[in-house]
């Protein structure tokens, strides 16, 4: 039901290219190879993720660059207790969102409390994830810099295993593309609730919305709760796809930026921005290793030059245009060209 | 631990705090002035570490005197990045702002990689192992001692001329009062980019001084720029004495983190820091409160 209120929002024209879309990406395994698989899987993960992030930003004003905190805390949660105690991610979910959860309330307790905002908060979030990551390189415990294993068979690979999530490569796919579609409807549901709309007020005029006699801080922290919660669910998801868990990659700043990107690209505030923002980037930064593979192997540029930072280079400059001409984001822009929504956000 | 180490330790991480300072300085002054939080912060400082290198390796030159060529050569480097990439983004929201310094951190940081490579370079000056022997049991490295005093040479000479020359009153009429700054006939956007050349030109200096300390690499940008954040949120942003200050509270914090636990769990500590200093004094330790 709640899809179908998807649709209401959209013209003919965006339904048909929605369908159009969702065909290609449910039919994708049959035609494509297995590296576009995982890379629509990350994607996919990502547009996840991205929804989270705007929720927090686009909705209600908050900006988080600590976002891979509460992604890491469940995905390490989770993993955790798969590994040692062999409790299944069907269970094992309900603990590790439930610490992401409250990590982010911790930090919009003391943020929100202590009226610390904008660019401070931001700071804030990073420095507790910052924090968490250098407390997770020393525990022992689960794994320390040497990072934290989950087993994999090669009969694993094979199976369709919901309950443990150990799976085949296809599993893991039609599973990101059931929560990242789970995330986009349950996103639209909660912007236009009136809790939706209360954080919409709160985002453009705190104060006006504060004399209106809205409950500032607990809707904050409702936000931050939403936020944290899908990002802990996602966090699950990435402990079992990617059997292999070290601080660095999962709490570092790279990360959290990484997750911001996608919706600043796509369009903050809208909901199909961060979907559109994550099919943007991460085939972009899958293309350019491509491309630079292709240049040393064509003999076009010598073999024996390293290229290492060649991609990223390209890559930063794509975003820094995109903030240059399109600081709105690509999906406001695109819309208003091809007329794929009605006026979204209204 | 007995009280030589500890002492030992303090006079390093103090030593080491000033350099601290005089990189956060760079920050601090963009952010009071332009209000821009410089998340490219680290990376100009590797820039400018960098480019110390070269000069080193072709013409043997001591860091401390490549620093005024350093600081010419980013001042220009930031004034044109303000003057026709930056300002388009003003008028933007904050973190459109902090997306696009971070684009630049990575073409930076990846620039750097494509050039130098991915391993740590060190220098070796004739006194990279020489030491001040003070008494019988406080010894400090020499090569720490003179990046101490270069940075607060520099420093001095900054706050001397923001608080002297009729250039930096300018500036800091600008930063008090954009409006009345531009009624008073400013020349806002150029103030704005000389802000930022000497922004970067700090951080070019600070690049050179911090050559003598550590090797360079390009993954070392980072780093120094959630440190540099650290630094002048507990110093206070925008406030230059706060960075100061700031800069050597983080370097003695440090040392201690690294002999009372292990030197993996400075940062920590930093970053513990800064939580308290955000709960409990938001404006920072030297900060004026905003409202």
């Amino acid at each position: 039901m709640m899809g179908l209120n998807l649709l209401a929002d959209l013209t003919l024209r965006g339904r048909i290219c929605l369908l159009i879309f969702l065909a290609i990406l449910i039919s994708l395994p049959f035609w494509s190879s297995s590296y576009i698989i995982s890379v629509t899987t990350i994607t996919l993960y990502l547009a996840i993720l991205g929804q989270s992030w705007n929720l927090m930003l686009g909705f209600a004003g908050l900006l988080s660059l600590g976002h891979a905190l509460f992604v890491g805390v469940s995905a390490y949660m989770a993993a955790y207790l798969f590994s040692v105690l062999g409790l299944p991610p069907v269970i094992g979910i309900f603990p590790a969102v439930a610490l992401a959860v409250l990590i982010g309330m911790l930090i919009g307790y003391l943020g929100f409390r202590f009226s610390i905002g904008g660019v401070y908060f931001a700071l804030l979030t990073i420095a507790f994830a910052e924090l968490v990551r250098i407390m997770v390189d020393h525990m022992g415990l689960i794994g320390g810099t040497e990072g934290l294993f989950l087993q994999v068979t090669e009969a694993d690979r094979q199976g369709f295993d919901l309950i443990n999530l150990r799976g085949h490569p296809w599993m893991f796919y039609y599973l990101a593309m059931l929560l990242a579609f789970l995330t986009l409807a349950g996103c639209r549901t909660l912007l236009k609730s009136k809790l939706g709309y209360y954080w919409q007020a709160i985002r453009d005029d705190q104060d006006a919305a504060q004399a209106l006699g809205i409950n500032v801080f607990r809707y904050k922290m409702y936000a931050v709760m939403y936020s944290s919660g899908i990002a802990g669910v996602a966090g699950v998801f990435y402990a079992f796809y990617q059997n292999s868990l070290f601080p660095e990659s999962v709490f570092g700043i790279e990360r959290s930026i990484e997750i911001s990107l996608g919706p600043i690209v796509g369009g903050v505030g809208s909901l199909f921005g961060p979907v559109l923002g994550a099919f943007i980037l991460t085939p972009l930064g899958e293309g350019l290793t491509e491309f630079t593979d292709y240049l040393q192997s064509s003999g076009l540029i010598d073999p024996k030059l390293k290229l290492n930072g060649l991609k990223l280079l390209i890559w930063g400059l794509v975003v820094a245009l995109i903030v240059l001409f399109k600081p709105a984001g690509i999906w406001p822009w695109l819309n208003e060209k091809l007329g794929f929504s009605r006026k979204e956000g209204e | 631990m007995d009280f030589w180490t500890l002492a030992n330790a303090l006079a390093t991480g103090l030593l080491t705090g000033l350099v601290y300072g005089l990189s956060a300085l760079g920050l601090s002054v963009i952010f009071g002035v332009i209000r821009i939080v410089n998340f490219a912060h680290g990376e100009i400082m590797v820039m400018g570490m960098f480019f110390a290198l070269i000069m080193f390796r072709w013409l043997g030159l001591d860091p401390l005197l490549s620093i005024p060529l350093a600081a010419a050569i980013l001042f220009v480097f930031g004034y044109f990045l303000q003057s026709t990439v930056i300002s388009r983004v003003a008028h933007l929201p904050d973190h459109m702002q902090f997306l696009l310094l971070a684009a630049l951190a990575v073409m930076i940081v990846n620039a750097c990689l494509l050039i130098f490579g991915p391993d740590p370079q060190a220098i070796n000056i004739s006194y990279s192992f020489d030491s001040f022997d003070i008494g019988e049991n406080l010894i400090i490295d020499k090569s720490r001692a003179y990046a101490a005093i270069a940075a607060v040479a520099i420093s001095g000479l900054l706050l001397g001329f923001f608080k002297y020359s009729r250039t930096g009153k300018a500036i800091r009429a600008c930063a008090d009062n954009y409006l009345g700054a531009q009624v008073v006939g400013l020349k806002v956007s150029h103030l704005y980019a000389l802000t930022f050349g000497i922004g970067a030109a700090v951080l070019g200096a600070a690049g050179c001084v911090l050559l003598l300390l550590i090797e360079v690499h390009p993954y070392l940008a980072p780093g120094y720029t959630l440190l540099a954040f650290v630094i002048v949120i507990i110093g206070g942003l925008g406030s230059m004495t706060g960075a100061l200050v700031g800069g050597i509270l983080i370097g003695m914090s440090e040392a201690l983190a690294a002999i009372i636990f292990q030197p993996s769990m400075k940062s920590a500590f930093s970053f513990g820091l800064l939580i308290l200093v955000l709960l409990l004094r938001p404006q920072g330790l030297m900060g004026k409160s905003v409202k």
